[in-house]
């Protein structure tokens, strides 16, 4: 395994050089990583980063099937248009994590931001999947037309809100997973509660126990069963909103 | 009575757009033209042997009269019309009716048809008359090819003369056209293969639109730019490596400010396949990219797009003429795109809404023109091309557009026209006799590309000949040289305010 210092080096420059240390060698350490973007930008599949530090925007952009740990938080646009490979973020993850992500895999142990999984897709057997551990802000979900988002809420304070406002708006596709009972919340009006049924329980706990392997976590406490599940009301939520002229 | 109050209930204002007329002599009852007609306005009642007409589904894209091996059909205009009023017009009340009707929002297709001033028609060029004489470019050497991209601030050359500068990434044009952003889904793939067969030939580019490349089309890279936008249908490595530029488009001249949305029944297997979703859902590009909010943000996805492609493909950022359109370009120059494509508000659709296509945006001609000088005033308008678009129509359109300051113009209504579209405006309903602006096979099928790309090879080629003789007659033997010199503009019929943003004198000045 090589080790690449990223203390201070320009983004370019880093992803330059990691280019050329994965045609020999596929597994690869970044440490001091410190806001450098775009790491693992289109990288393909076996490769595999382990980045210590703080990854900037738009990690994995476009990624197509490397698979990076971060061991720390990680910034804006996680996984944006990913199209394969997995992320696992051992801390927080910002705002439009998995923007219009195709397929693969993000797991964040923490909190998610702003617009989480916006405009995630599916395409056959793409189906992009995102777990977070902690809560997630407003919009979570929005313009959703493919995949899953698990949220666990795991560690919430009192009083502490797993999602913010407008979750699910505009969706017309895929599937949000919620710890608890969130009917409370100001929901987008596209979306709507739909009973859990037993593939989505073995879907759950298929992705709840790779979270708790991945961040080394008991979670035999969580009760699958009382996972709420949200989906398009609609898969085409505007078709008769226009009329021809 | 039942009856009756049913009946009036279902009351319809609607009246036909136009009337079929059919020429009894001259027919021969072969029903081409019921076979054609996807609108289904032709019946035949094989018991009476008579044609029966539903004028109410007609939209006037003449494929009936047209293929009529007698002539024997003509399509007018419906007679009956609303009682004469400068203000409430028939499309005023026609449009009450339909959405007093359904409650839906207005959809139109292709581009603005009211008539706005056409800025074309009101600037001259200029000619060469004893001095400086003109050139004949039936032998002397013209040259139309442009270079699109960012350029350096100066060049550098070693001892013997070799460019030593390292260039950025340019798309090379053999004439300042390129076809014009439209989507598979939007258009038919037969209609996508002939732009890319075309382009192809010409030595231009065919650009993708927002959904996705097919793989047979792969083979067509170096005459293809692909296009990402909000929704980010079908964007991926593989394809954003697969052309020779990446378009971001963030706004679009017949609908400024809103996204796309491409209704499930238009998604089928091979649409489904390329924008890589589900058959039958919903494509909506949403109106923002939801990554970009600043310049800053812009700057962020323009780069991650280098990044991807290696710094090896030049990033056009399209954008809607609007009112603040020269600051935005001066943002968009500085968040580092390589080229900007700017969309007049003439600019066609295959579906928005009528009230923003025809109400929201400027012309292009205006937007060209200030974006030119107000990147000339800040000392950046080296660091661009400048692409137009939204109301190109002929050579001379392009000629002047390259006057006021263009490197080149993108052609999508005149492309389509090329390929048989008759401007019926009726794209929106999926169902295009002429087989461009459909999805349905049977009707995809009528549109060859063997034949279509050569209909568009012969138009661009024609232009490239006129656009080399009025350059030869002002005396200019390079399309470079004449952008932005608008000396060789003259205004007419155009107040002093629109003379002073096209930056160019009255005729007879």
């Amino acid at each position: 395994m090589k080790t690449i210092d990223a203390l201070g080096v320009y983004y370019r420059k880093l992803n330059d050089s990691i280019d050329s240390a994965i045609k020999t060698d596929k597994n690869i350490t970044l440490s001091g990583v410190f806001g450098q973007r775009y790491i693992g930008r289109g990288l393909s599949k076996g490769v595999k980063i382990k980045i210590q530090g703080v990854p900037g925007n738009d990690m994995a952009a476009y990624m197509d099937g490397a698979e990076i740990e971060v061991f720390g938080n990680a910034q804006d646009a996680v996984g944006n248009t990913m199209n394969a490979g997995r992320i696992v973020i051992h801390g927080r993850c910002g705002d439009t994590l998995g923007y219009s992500m195709r397929g693969g895999e993000i797991y964040v142990e923490g909190n998610v931001g702003y617009r989480v999984g916006i405009h995630m897709k599916e395409y056959k057997d793409m189906k992009p999947v995102i777990v977070a551990g902690g809560k997630a802000g407003d919009f979570l979900g929005e313009y959703m037309a493919g995949g899953a988002i698990i949220l666990l809420g795991l560690d919430l304070a009192e009083g502490e809100e797993i999602i913010g406002r407008f979750c699910g708006t505009g969706i017309h596709g895929g599937k949000i997973y919620i710890n608890g009972n969130p009917d409370k919340y100001n929901f987008g009006k596209e979306v709507e509660k739909v009973s859990l049924r037993d593939e989505d329980i073995a879907f759950l706990k298929n992705h709840v126990d790779l979270y708790a392997k991945f961040f080394k976590k008991d979670l035999s406490h969580l009760k699958l069963e009382a996972f709420a599940k949200y989906a398009a009301v609609n898969k085409n939520p505007y078709s008769n909103a226009y009329c021809s002229n | 009575m039942l009856c009756w109050k049913v009946k009036i209930m279902n009351l319809n204002f609607n009246s036909p757009l136009f009337e079929v007329i059919r020429d009894e002599k001259k027919c021969v009852k072969c029903k081409l033209c019921v076979d054609q007609c996807s609108n289904k306005v032709h019946l035949y009642d094989e018991k009476k042997d008579i044609f029966k007409v539903d004028d109410m589904k007609c939209v006037n894209c003449h494929r009936c009269a047209v293929l009529c091996p007698t002539k024997a059909l003509v399509i007018k205009k419906y007679s009956l019309e609303y009682r004469e009023n400068a203000m409430w017009t028939d499309s005023a009340i026609k449009e009450i009716y339909k959405q007093s009707q359904t409650g839906g929002v207005l959809l139109s297709s292709m581009g603005n048809p009211n008539p706005f001033p056409v800025y074309w028609d009101k600037m001259l060029l200029n000619a060469s008359q004893v001095t400086n004489p003109s050139i004949d470019p039936l032998r002397e050497p013209m040259e139309t090819k442009v270079m699109i991209g960012r350029k350096p601030e100066k060049l550098e050359f070693d001892s013997k003369g070799k460019l030593t500068t390292k260039m950025p990434p340019q798309v090379e044009l053999s004439v300042p056209v390129m076809f014009a952003a439209m989507s598979y889904g939007a258009i038919s793939k037969n209609a996508h293969e002939a732009l890319a067969r075309a382009a192809d030939d010409l030595g231009i580019c065919y650009n993708t639109g927002e959904g996705g490349l097919n793989k047979d089309f792969y083979k067509y890279g170096k005459s293809t730019v692909v296009q990402v936008a909000s929704g980010r249908f079908g964007v991926h490595k593989e394809y954003l490596n697969a052309g020779v530029a990446i378009e971001i488009k963030i706004g679009q001249g017949a609908k400024p400010g809103i996204g796309g949305h491409l209704p499930g029944r238009k998604v089928g297997e091979d649409v489904s396949y390329t924008r890589m979703i589900p058959v039958g859902s919903d494509a909506i590009s949403p109106a923002p990219h939801h990554d970009i909010y600043s310049i800053e943000d812009l700057r962020q996805l323009i780069f991650s797009l280098k990044e991807v492609t290696r710094y090896e493909k030049p990033i056009f950022v399209k954008i809607a003429a609007v009112h603040n359109a020269a600051a935005i370009a001066s943002g968009t120059v500085r968040a580092g795109a390589d080229a900007i494509v700017v969309d007049g508000f003439r600019g066609g659709t295959g579906a928005a809404p009528t009230r923003v296509r025809d109400n929201v945006g400027i012309p292009i001609e205006l937007a060209l023109a200030s974006i030119d000088q107000r990147l000339r005033e800040e000392g950046i308008r080296n660091q661009v091309s400048l692409l137009v678009s939204g109301s190109v129509r002929n050579s001379a359109d392009i000629v002047k557009a390259i006057a006021l300051g263009a490197d080149a113009v993108c052609i999508g209504a005149a492309a389509l026209i090329a390929l048989g579209c008759h401007m019926c405006r009726a794209c929106v309903s999926g169902k295009c006799n002429w087989g461009i602006a459909t999805q349905d096979p049977e009707l995809v099928k009528r549109l060859d590309p063997e034949v279509m790309h050569k209909r568009l090879v012969n138009l661009v080629s024609a232009w490239n000949y006129e656009i080399q003789e009025l350059l030869g007659g002002m005396g200019i033997n390079a399309v470079d040289s004449l952008r932005g010199n608008r000396l060789m503009l003259r205004g007419i019929g155009l107040n002093e305010k629109e003379l002073e943003i096209l930056g160019i004198k009255y005729a007879g000045e």
